[in-house]
């Protein structure tokens, strides 16, 4: 007999160790990216083979930047959980994992400031 | 008849010489189904084609950024990309990415339901595996339709 609770012999372990978190953001992220990847989906499609003062028109609009500013991050926040997930599951060794890890947090944090950077140009540049 | 033991016993594995215990061997035993002989049920490919077309759109990303890029560094960049975007091969990646996206799309709501606690029981499963392969199929149509027209 253990006078351990169940939940205390189940905190630690999985590939993630911990991570009820991760499920959350990875479930709040998800729920916001339904409608912001359809909008993105039909935008995208609004835009195809448009010359660059289309797209700084449509881009200029303060709806449509705000809605490509929030998708970029919704997106890039839930990639990199998803990335994490995939890392935690597939790679073993201990210094892989690691750097894969703390690469995937550095790519993820680049690509957002980077898009956000390129759409704020676009919107409210001269 | 009695049935058959699925492990071997004690009593027909090899002994070690000091303490009659079975000797460390794992040979002959059972062993479950491995991956690449077992085939996998449309609820485990629908599984696995989720975390599959998540990396995929990951590399989708970087596309996207490349093309914020080029708007953001001016006209004759955007319009080269969107050149290159509108090339056969961009249509293909993009179509890849189209279905990728529809795909993930429907089974993460798959997921948001379960999360919600509906949808566990098997017959469940499969009917919301069918919806959302059939909402792949269908907003992929419609969006390619209306992309082209």
């Amino acid at each position: 007999m253990t006078l351990r609770s169940p939940i205390g012999r189940a905190r630690g372990l999985g590939s993630a160790k911990e991570g009820a978190g991760d499920a959350w953001a990875t479930i709040v992220t998800a729920v916001a990216l339904v409608p912001l990847s359809l909008w993105f989906v039909i935008s995208v499609i609004g835009l195809a083979g448009a010359d660059y003062a289309t797209f700084k028109g449509w881009l200029g609009r303060p709806l449509n930047a705000t809605l490509m500013v929030l998708t970029v991050l919704t997106v890039l926040y839930h990639s990199q959980l998803g990335i994490k997930m995939v890392v935690e599951d597939y790679v073993h060794g201990a210094a892989a994992k690691v750097a894969l890890l703390i690469g995937t947090k550095l790519v993820a944090a680049f690509l957002a400031v980077c898009m956000t950077v390129s759409v704020l140009k676009v919107a409210v540049g001269v | 008849m009695p049935p058959m033991p699925l492990m071997r016993g004690p009593e027909q594995g090899p002994r070690s010489a000091s303490r009659g215990r079975p000797a460390m061997t794992t040979r002959n035993r059972p062993l479950s189904p491995h991956l690449q002989i077992y085939r996998l049920p449309l609820l485990a490919i629908m599984s696995i084609t989720h975390r599959v077309t998540g990396v995929g759109l990951v590399a989708g990303l970087f596309v996207l950024a490349w093309w914020l890029g080029a708007a953001a560094a001016g006209p004759e960049a955007f319009e080269a990309a969107q050149d290159l975007i509108g090339s056969p091969l961009g249509y293909l990646l993009l179509f890849g990415w189209s279905v990728a996206l529809f795909f993930h799309l429907g089974h993460g709501i798959r997921h948001l339901l379960w999360e919600a606690g509906w949808g566990f029981e098997i017959p469940q499963a499969y009917a919301s595996a069918k919806v959302s392969l059939a909402a792949t199929a269908v907003l992929t149509l419609v969006a390619w339709i209306a992309g082209l027209a």
